[in-house]
């Protein structure tokens, strides 16, 4: 008989399309997982509004479960409590880091209309002379950067709480 | 008017807003004047349809007639369209679009801001989460309007010219009729007045610091929240419904 931690352990063999080094559990989407008998629901809350990523991603939970034996597999989608950024793992920051894009840091508060641009260290050279090229990157939860020393252009995965 | 129907006409004129701004913006997509603001553009675009999606589908269970997202974005005519004038006008130059856009992000996060109180729990989860994506679009077309207000002769002249062209669509985001006083009288949603305030602090605070005039012609137009909408709907409207129309109830 499976149990929820074991369906928690099998999550983490399901990858974020879109950033592939970071697992759902990493990225903190999972919100719940229930076992009565040998059903299973999973729920799930989106990155943002429009992740074109959360279809694929509750297809490939579906997926591994089925995989892991697991048939019965419904998934949710909840809005509330909306996602934040704080609930990337703390393993999940440094694999982000080790692949390149820089995680998100502490904020200002963003009700503050002309506030400078967070301070994001490059994750090559870790030099934080750095500047913010667009606050829109390649997907909705990234930023454009470049690092001013090594002049790498790197992504930041940008706050949102 | 009872509340239900009330909160059904409320959430689908909220969720037309965001679909057709949505469906305006994402026709930047591969026109943007620079390869940033492409991929800006296109961001707010798949916030504004996620919001849109997540909106419909809710008015579709409200309404209990067994029609989801996709039947209410794709499978309506012109008049059941209940978006803001505003929305729905063309793109025109960079400068027009991010105009529209920033009278607009103005009024969604105050809006969104109240509403995430809302008495109405689903309702609510999506203001909440839809205000995170607003404060970022506010945020990014200020700095613009101000960037061109107070950039060059050239970017000053045609960012005022946007203004003047779509003051006359801005009283109408305060519209209010039964639907409203239903679900203000129930704590669903904010008065708009408490909104039009919040407004006109950030539109006031960033065009004077674009340096831009708010024109001195009153002159308003309204309709859309009756369905009642200028020529540039429908052209979006083939263009958006047009596979439906042409393969009925097609998927991929």
């Amino acid at each position: 008989m499976v149990t929820e931690k074991e369906i928690w352990n099998y999550l983490e063999e399901v990858f974020d399309p879109e950033i592939p080094v970071l697992t759902v559990v990493d990225l903190g989407v999972i919100r719940s997982v229930e076992l009565i008998e040998d059903k299973c629901k999973v729920v799930i809350t989106p990155t943002y509004s429009g992740c074109p990523a959360m279809k694929l991603i509750e297809e490939e939970i579906i997926a591994k479960l089925n995989e892991k034996g697991i048939s019965t597999v419904s998934v949710e989608l909840t809005l509330s409590p909306a996602w934040s950024t704080d609930w990337i793992t703390e393993s999940g920051k440094q694999k982000l880091l080790e692949y390149g894009i820089a995680p998100p840091q502490d904020e200002v508060d963003k009700s503050v209309l002309f506030a400078e641009p967070p301070k994001v260290p490059c994750p090559q050279c870790k030099s934080v002379n750095t500047r913010m090229v667009s606050l829109f990157g390649s997907t909705a939860c990234k930023s454009q950067y470049q690092c001013n020393d090594c002049l790498e252009p790197f992504d930041y995965f940008k706050c949102l709480k | 008017m009872e509340k239900q129907k009330a909160l059904y006409e409320y959430v689908l004129r909220l969720a037309d807003d965001s679909l057709i701004l949505g469906h305006r913006v994402s026709e930047w997509c591969g026109h943007g004047p620079i390869l940033e603001e492409d991929i800006a553009l296109t961001n707010l675009a798949l916030d504004l349809i996620g919001q849109a999606t997540s909106l419909l589908n809710y008015a579709g269970e409200l309404e209990g007639k067994g029609r989801d997202g996709d039947a209410l974005a794709f499978l309506r005519y012109e008049r059941e369209y209940k978006n803001l004038l505003l929305v729905e006008q063309m793109n025109g130059d960079f400068g027009k679009t991010i105009m529209r856009q920033f009278l607009f992000d103005a009024f969604r996060k105050p809006l969104f801001e109240k509403l995430q109180h809302s008495t109405d729990q689903h309702l609510a989860a999506i203001a909440e989460k839809s205000l995170k994506e607003t404060k970022y679009h506010l945020k990014h077309t200020s700095e613009w309007v101000i960037r061109l207000g107070d950039g060059t002769e050239e970017s000053h002249i045609r960012i005022q010219e946007s203004l003047d062209a779509l003051w006359k669509y801005t009283n109408e985001i305060f519209y209010k009729d039964d639907v409203d006083s239903v679900l203000i009288a129930e704590n669903i949603i904010p008065s708009s007045e408490e909104i039009k305030a919040e407004w006109t602090k950030t539109v006031n605070d960033v065009l004077e610091q674009a340096t831009l005039t708010i024109p001195s012609n009153n002159w308003i137009q309204e309709g859309g929240r009756k369905g009642f909408h200028t020529e540039a709907l429908g052209y979006l409207l083939a263009e958006m419904q047009y596979m439906q129309r042409a393969y009925p109830n097609m998927t991929w």
